[in-house]
């Protein structure tokens, strides 16, 4: 199988099951992956929202993180390389962490979890060699340990918890960001959905096995990359190398949410992360642009790339993502804004096929969240 | 029916011809969630760009596949664009031309013939 590079593809360990359950293969991030099933985007990403999807999300970057030292000197070493509390983050609990560069960029967006002895990083996996290579680098002293014989499933809609609990009834109990093990089985709850949810870690020989029960269990359905785009979208949920990338900060991407006060001015640990010296600023002074939800009028959909423009015909900024929300059943945007004009209700213009088209900005998530908090 | 190699159909309908796009195009687009009709009482030439389908995944345009005037559009694509996917070669037709001359639709494939195409 080769993608139209002639590079080769990477199997799925679940390739075989997603064949088995018709599911069509395209080249993703290097791998051969299911982009949807016979349902189709819409329905799947439907499902997903109103019963339980699984997603082979197997392609990740799965890492552990092992101290030499004690574990505090592991979380320090951490925060060296994220505007991230990492210190503060409890034993079971996982949290968003951006690693970012000298210029206040961002290299990739990444989770990561406490477990007591260690942590556990599940990082993008077009980013998964530079990701681990800049671990190496930059955190002499730590053990960097690519996890490479584990898959990872997604299970995310309101149905998960039933679902998973009927395999695993231990995470019933479990709240958003939190996780466990449970013998072999590691499991978050969070997701890519905004949905509530869960994601599983386990070892690659007895993950169909898994994967088919979950099938099995009432109302879940198997879902490809189209939904689970379509559903992050509608959660306004950042995809790297489209709405954060090496030119956006933190700051403009709008995750500002993700810097913890201890990393912050007048904070514990103020700065000491790459690009500490642009973030700061721009959480003094402002970024120059921002990061916003957009709602183009009418049914036509804005993709990545379209450009936009003021009433005035000034530019001031551009799509990052963009498509149709299938849930609020109408076109959906992301993008950058100049931030005079990135204000709540402002109207703007992108211009599709030539014709400039009304968008409102507006608040996100696009869809209300459903995270069990 | 006729067919063309970029998957649309042809039906006549008196001295009219009816266009849409075939099942398999359908279905390879995935689900249609918006349709730019053509103004009708234009008249357009072969090839030019004259629909334009937003499905789920991306956009795609449907180009005029023969000289002629659009008489008609199917105006329920706007508020129902997933008719594509329902019923492509009925409900979900995409607009209405008129020829010079019918015979020019004779050099398109017919069903056997398509159905090779996309075998």
């Amino acid at each position: 199988m080769a993608d139209l590079d002639g590079a080769e593809l990477l199997l799925l360990g679940l390739d075989a099951l997603h064949e088995g359950l018709g599911g069509k293969m395209v080249p993703f991030a290097g791998y051969r992956m299911p982009v949807q099933y016979p349902d189709g985007v819409m329905k799947e990403h439907l499902h997903t929202r109103s019963a339980a999807g699984l997603f082979d999300v197997s392609h990740m970057g799965q890492v552990i993180l092992r101290p030499t030292g004690s574990m505090d000197e592991l979380k320090l070493a951490f925060e060296a390389l994220m505007p991230v509390d990492v210190l503060g983050l409890a034993e079971g609990r996982q949290r968003y962490g951006l690693f970012t560069n000298d210029a206040g960029g961002i290299l990739d967006d990444l989770m990561f979890t406490n477990r007591g002895h260690h942590l556990y990083v599940v990082v993008n996996a077009a980013c998964k060699a530079a990701d681990i290579a800049h671990m190496i680098a930059g955190m002499p002293g730590v053990s960097v340990e690519p996890v490479t014989d584990r898959a990872l499933l997604a299970l995310q809609g309101p149905g998960a918890e039933a679902a998973l609990a009927g395999l695993l009834p231990g995470v019933a109990a479990m709240r958003f960001m939190d996780h466990r093990v449970f013998g072999d089985i590691w499991v978050s709850r969070s997701g890519y959905t905004g949905e509530d949810g869960f994601e599983i870690s386990i070892p690659e020989a007895g993950a169909e096995a898994f994967a088919r029960k979950l099938l099995a269990q009432p109302g879940v359905a198997p879902i490809g990359l189209g939904a689970r785009d379509s559903l992050r979208l509608e959660a306004g949920l950042c995809l790297y190398g489209h709405d954060i990338d090496t030119t956006t900060s933190p700051v403009e991407a709008n995750l500002t949410w993700a810097i913890q006060k201890a990393r912050k001015a007048g904070g514990a640990r103020e700065g000491g992360f790459p690009g500490a010296a642009r973030i700061l600023k721009e959480l003094a002074e402002g970024p120059e642009r921002l990061r916003v939800g957009l709602r183009p009028e009418g049914r036509a959909p804005m993709r990545e790339g379209v450009e936009l423009f003021a009433e005035d015909g000034t530019p001031v900024g551009r799509v990052t993502s963009g498509g149709f929300g299938p849930s609020v059943n109408a076109p959906i945007a992301m993008g950058y804004v100049a931030r005079a004009h990135a204000m709540l209700g402002a109207t703007l213009l992108g211009e599709v096929r030539g014709k400039r088209m009304p968008v409102t900005v507006t608040e996100m998530p696009f869809q209300p969240t459903t995270y069990k908090r | 029916m006729k067919y063309t190699k970029e998957h649309e159909w042809l039906r006549v309908e008196g001295d009219l011809v009816v266009v849409g796009i075939t099942e398999h195009a359908a279905t390879q687009l995935g689900d249609v969630v918006f349709v730019e009709l053509p103004e009708t009482d234009t008249m357009v030439a072969e090839g030019d760009e004259v629909c334009v389908i937003e499905s789920v995944k991306a956009a795609s345009d449907i180009l005029a596949p023969v000289d002629g005037e659009i008489v008609a559009v199917n105006q329920k694509l706007a508020d129902a664009p997933a008719l594509v996917n329902e019923d492509p070669t009925g409900a979900g037709w995409f607009f209405k031309m008129k020829l010079d001359d019918l015979s020019v639709l004779d050099q398109f494939m017919d069903e056997d013939e398509y159905q090779d195409l996309i075998g």
